[in-house]
């Protein structure tokens, strides 16, 4: 479709709250119990990056795209196009990201960005799909690590901080985008989770320039 | 003089779903009467696979033909509501005075035919009553292709539609320049912008109106909510707010019906109530604008 500048945001939400949380709920429902499985693989993750032996680097990258491409199958490909014709392009953005974070080193940093990094990744594992149940939603509409795509996006965006060295740019921008394409339906749909989804990319950004900043200055120490 | 000119109804629901009689005006390039209230499907009907919002849908369509109704508008924008549509005429058994209005929204022009059938499809209608250009996408290129349609006898009636106020000069040169039945706005006692140029000039080249987004996705109606509704509603027989808003609306001689859209039975049954009975003539419908404006 062309005259892409001739639309507003809000014509792009095509369904309302309940319809978007009611299919989450039937996903859920169809899914389980995949999500004790990517829960678990989440706890593997956490596991392997404070044992970084050289080759462990490569499982954490492995085991993240798998659960990125079951997210764009089963939630984005079977699911989410049933109510957004855009989840088409969506499941393909999922799926480009797959094989960069398939080639995505991770290996701790022990700094302050490591920090953020970690609490972001543990947020997503454990306080995300609480957010629903919080919300008057109920625990069958929780959004779980591995299996819906925010708190997955938002995990990985905490291992994308964590991994030593700034993270290959190109890797970033499909989580960041998608933080901001969710964000954005999220407050059209009124739903308070869309300040977390709106704060990733500034959290992230804010992270990696803070490091860029230290690595291109390791000597400043603010003595002469 | 707008209720005057609307009070006859041509077709009626069949006599057993008969309860209202809603208010009718005419489809100007052909004189068929419409009732002034149809049924929006945008957000509201795309509910996907979802059985039990499914049948929600076709609650609230089966409430809407019993009350009288019969113009349904969707788009292939609309994600699942054209197959929503289908599912719930198919489980009211395809009334037969439903007037099916879609659009095609594609940029390829070739394309448009095959979206157009695809869409017929979903419905699982026949053909079309009304086929509109969405958002004037590629007008240059579907336009053609509709009228061929209608022509055929494929589609009875062609038209265009924008939303929010957008491309009214784009709207008008078409309006102007191209035999179309029907457009569609974007109308409402705040979103007057319509009144200026496309209203007069669908009166002067008989072109039907069709009203989107009349409560602004509900948010006019939480806007005005919070007030008490002025005692003198009662003079257009509004009871409720959304039936005061709907009767601004289609009282206005150029607009031909307006589309709300909902997913509630009880609201599908206030809308088609506001069809019915009295409607604001000129005086009170400034009066009604004076007020909404003013809260």
């Amino acid at each position: 479709m062309s005259e892409w500048w001739k639309y507003t945001i809000s014509d792009f939400l095509l369904f309302s709250p309940r319809t978007y949380y009611r299919m989450i709920e039937r996903y859920n429902d169809a899914v389980w119990p995949a999500q004790l499985a990517t829960l678990a693989f989440g706890v593997v993750i956490l596991v392997l990056l404070y044992r970084p032996a050289l080759e462990r680097r490569w499982i954490i990258s492995g085991i993240i795209a798998v659960l990125w491409a079951f997210v764009a199958g089963a939630f984005l490909w079977m699911r989410y196009t049933t109510i957004n014709w855009a989840a088409t392009y969506f499941a393909g953005m999922f799926a480009i990201e797959v094989v960069l974070l398939a080639r995505q080193p991770f290996r701790p940093r022990r700094d302050a960005t490591g920090i953020i990094g970690l609490a972001l990744f543990i947020a997503s594992l454990t306080l995300y799909p609480l957010l629903a149940p919080l919300l008057g939603r109920g625990l069958r509409q929780s959004e779980i690590f591995g299996v819906a795509p925010d708190p997955t996006v938002l995990a990985t965006l905490g291992l994308l901080v964590v991994a030593e060295g700034p993270p290959r740019w190109w890797t970033l921008v499909v989580p960041l985008v998608w933080c901001l394409i969710s964000g954005a339906t999220l407050w059209l749909m009124g739903s308070p989770e869309a300040w977390v989804l709106l704060a990733a990319p500034i959290l992230v950004l804010g992270a990696r320039r803070w490091r860029a900043r230290v690595i291109a200055a390791p000597g400043d120490s603010g003595r002469t | 003089m707008a209720a005057g000119a609307a009070a006859v109804m041509l077709r009626r629901p069949p006599p057993a779903l008969a309860r209202a009689a809603p208010v009718t005006k005419s489809i100007p390039s052909s004189g068929e009467q419409i009732p002034v209230v149809g049924l929006g499907s945008w957000i509201t009907f795309n509910v996907g696979d979802d059985p039990e919002l499914r049948d929600e849908c076709a609650a609230v369509m089966h409430a809407f033909f019993r009350e009288g109704g019969r113009l349904i508008d969707s788009s292939p924008m609309y994600g699942s509501s054209q197959a929503v549509i289908g599912y719930g005429l198919t489980k009211l058994g395809r009334p037969a005075t439903l007037f099916a209005a879609d659009k095609v929204w594609i940029s390829s022009g070739s394309r448009g035919p095959t979206q157009i059938e695809e869409s017929r499809a979903l419905w699982g209608v026949q053909r079309f009553d009304l086929l509109q250009v969405h958002n004037l996408l590629t007008w240059e290129d579907h336009l053609p292709t509709l009228f061929a349609m209608k022509a055929a006898g494929r589609v009875r009636y062609v038209g265009i539609t924008t939303s929010e106020g957008r491309r009214h000069d784009e709207m008008a040169r078409i309006m102007a320049s191209q035999p179309i039945d029907f457009v569609q706005v974007t109308y409402n006692v705040l979103d007057r912008e319509v009144e200026e140029r496309i209203l007069p000039l669908a009166r002067e080249r008989r072109i039907a109106v069709i009203a989107n987004r009349p409560f602004r996705q509900g948010a006019l109606i939480r806007q005005v909510e919070r007030h008490k509704l002025p005692g003198w509603a009662s003079e257009v027989g509004a009871a409720t707010w959304p039936q005061f808003l709907l009767k601004f609306i289609v009282s206005h001689p150029a607009i031909t019906c307006a589309i709300p859209a909902t997913s509630r039975v009880a609201h599908v049954v206030e809308n088609m109530n506001a069809a019915a009975g009295p409607l604001p003539d000129e005086e009170l419908r400034h009066r009604i604008a004076a007020y909404v404006q003013a809260l």
